[in-house]
């Protein structure tokens, strides 16, 4: 990286020394500023950065963070890596990540869903990684067929190679116009976004699961190389060899992370057996799946953003025993819409003593009465323990579900946890 | 169906594309305030390639995207069984992208006017700018609902006809242009409240099955009613 120009160098130098400053004076991680102060000096600078690395892109409505740790964390096996793993997924939180480590060939970078063809434009991406697109955030966020169009354009125009996941027809389609693919049967659980056809508007014909096809179009799943069977745990490989995944992160939708991830690793020519060692250490991404102990209890604390993130929660929840606390904000973060608890199925935690807290916590309480779920209001995870220890002493584990700025509400609370 | 002893049916006319954010809301709690009420409810999802059941009591149409909401409203024309309903007096409660296509006229993405099903007399089209926020408003008092609240996320101008009236004057937000919100004529209702617009409020649930099962005993106040008063106080 020492071909950078002067102005460049001088751009990157002063994003740095910012985001120390900020991380110094306590105000983040400075992933946003140091990139946001560069950008000032050099508008070119993501390409400038990004210049002679062999970068991958990652996006997804749900799981992008943590399939961006497995990823680096795979990769680490060539090399160094430069990546954005506190989550800024936007070009100043890319600018930051390449110009922290600019020895590193590699850059592997979360990449918001709106910013991906800008971002795949400018750092000339080898590799994209797409996963899943589904509703989120409809407030701010676009439309996701109108997204899903853009990804597909972006992915014509450019010589990126595809790492998608064909059970998503939505992700599918957009992945079709790449010149090369490698397609990866990762699941899909939430299909409610996806019963039409994203070419002609088509009701998809979607069985035997997971294959789809569209009767009026002919657009079909493609034919994919890597799979996974969440039953046994196991992923098959182009070869046909199979592994056992033996995450220490919880549930099918890690797992689905991780087959996608695999197959990743082995666009950049590492072998499973060299990737899996390396993603199995990984036990909390920025602070989700992380326990806390607390008044004797463990708190396993799960970040869910969108009917598609509660869906996937849900399924790892501890067994019934095991009360949940939900929380929910509706900050510019979250979305200011709240429409969306309408669109997950609470019904599923009936039988569970189960307590709502929150900015929007009675938002919650109605969603709750209508699916019959019964539930207690409270003010923190502290007050709702408090009450969990005196009632039911024998109480060991608790698991917490919370939208965006709900969930760093509670991490701060205990302290920023990892 | 005066007759409360018989079932209430509920038909939900293409999840599969209109069904943006939160439509179901509208379904559940209509079901829910029919139930205490000890009405037997049955609900039926009509997907885009099934035909339209004429018998239903309550219709609802949710929001879509640009194409879905071309696609729906083609295929409800070709159809017909929404617009031979509506005749026969059932009550349609529509939302958004839905409001706008049982109208006359609604706009492409080019704004380009394009024929809905014309059950209600009103023609939308593109605006300028985006309406996204908190919106409030106050019913026509003939309907006896009152102060609405809602989310509104749309692009629409909606410009109503001499067979349908304004459902509300709004308090806050921008609804059809920045005046009035909704449009109703007959038991047909057209809203930009967008997804839950029923839960959010109760009186305007309570109106749809008024219309359809005559006079309904009060409920008690419950989570519905507590998030109705506190979205007001939030958004005056
Ligand atoms: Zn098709």
């Amino acid at each position: 990286m020492s071909e950078l120009p002067l102005r460049a160098q001088l751009a990157a130098a002063l994003g740095r020394g910012a985001a120390s400053l900020s991380r110094a004076t306590g105000r983040g991680d400075g992933s946003v500023i140091g990139g946001r102060i560069a950008l000032k000096v050099e508008p070119n600078l993501l390409a400038e950065l990004a210049r002679g690395r062999r970068i991958a892109l990652i996006s997804a409505t749900n799981g992008k963070t943590t399939t961006t740790r497995l990823i680096a964390a795979a990769l680490r096996e060539i090399g160094e890596i430069a990546t954005n793993e506190h989550g800024a997924n936007m070009p100043t939180g890319h600018i930051t990540a390449l110009a922290n480590n600019p020895k590193a060939l590699i850059g592997v970078l979360e990449t918001d869903e709106k910013y991906l063809p800008q971002v795949l434009r400018e750092t000339n991406a080898v590799v994209v990684v797409l996963m899943n697109l589904s509703r989120d955030q409809m407030d701010r966020a676009s439309e996701i067929n109108l997204l899903a169009k853009k990804w597909r354009e972006a992915l014509a125009a450019s010589q990126a190679h595809v790492v998608a996941n064909a059970d998503d027809p939505l992700v599918a389609w957009a992945g079709l116009a790449a010149p090369h693919a490698t397609w990866v049967a990762a699941g899909q659980r939430w299909k409610e976004d996806s019963w039409c056809c994203p070419e002609c508007g088509g009701h998809l014909k979607r069985d035997p699961d997971p294959h789809w096809e569209c009767p009026e179009c002919g657009l079909s799943r493609p034919y994919t190389t890597w799979s996974l069977d969440n039953a046994t745990d196991t992923v098959t490989d182009p070869e046909g060899k199979t592994h056992r995944l033996q995450l220490r992160l919880p549930g099918d939708a890690n797992r689905s992370n991780a087959v996608i991830a695999l197959a990743t690793a082995a666009a950049y020519g590492l072998r499973p057996e060299q990737a899996l060692p390396r993603m199995r250490e990984i036990e909390s991404v920025a602070g989700r799946y992380t326990s806390i102990v607390t008044k004797g209890v463990e708190v396993r604390l799960l970040l869910a953003k969108n009917p598609a993130g509660w869906l996937e929660s849900f399924a790892i929840l501890d067994p019934p025993r095991v009360p949940v606390i939900l929380s929910v904000n509706a900050q510019v973060a979250d979305g200011r819409d709240t429409s969306w608890l309408w669109d997950v199925d609470y019904t599923v935690l009936r039988g569970r003593r189960v307590f709502v807290m929150g900015e929007r916590r009675t938002d919650l309480a109605l969603r709750l009465e209508t699916d019959e779920v019964p539930f207690e209001i409270a003010d923190s995870v502290d007050q709702a323990l408090t009450r969990l220890k005196t009632e039911q002493p024998d109480i060991t584990k608790v698991d917490v579900i919370a939208n965006y700025t709900a969930f760093q509400q509670i991490r701060t609370a205990y302290g920023r946890v990892q | 169906m005066s007759d409360t002893s018989s079932t209430l049916r509920i038909v939900w006319i293409y999840p599969d594309l209109l069904s943006t954010y939160g439509d179901r809301g509208n379904v559940l709690i209509l079901r829910r305030r029919a139930e205490l009420r000890g009405i037997p409810t049955e609900v039926v999802r009509v997907h885009s390639s099934d035909p339209v059941p004429e018998e239903g009591d309550v219709y609802l149409l949710g929001g879509g995207e640009d194409r879905p909401q071309i696609l729906a409203a083609q295929r409800l024309r070709a159809d017909g069984g929404l617009k031979r309903a509506a005749e026969r007096g059932a009550v349609v409660f529509a939302v958004c992208a839905g409001y706008q296509i049982i109208g006359e006229t609604y706009g492409d993405d080019q704004n380009n006017p394009l024929p809905g099903v014309g059950i209600l007399d009103v023609r939308s089209g593109r605006g300028d700018t985006r309406a996204v926020g908190e919106i409030v408003a106050d019913v026509d008092p003939a309907l006896g609902v009152g102060r609405i609240t809602g989310f509104e996320n749309h692009q629409g101008r909606t410009a109503i006809g001499p067979a349908a009236r304004p459902l509300s004057t709004t308090v806050r937000g921008v609804g059809n242009d920045g005046t009035t919100e909704g449009a109703y004529q007959g038991t047909v209702i057209g809203t930009y409240l967008h997804g839950p617009a029923l839960p959010r409020n109760p009186a305007l649930a309570d109106l749809l099955l008024r219309w359809r099962v005559g006079e309904i005993p009060p409920l008690p106040p419950s989570w519905g009613e507590r998030l109705h008063e506190e979205r007001l106080a939030a958004a005056l």
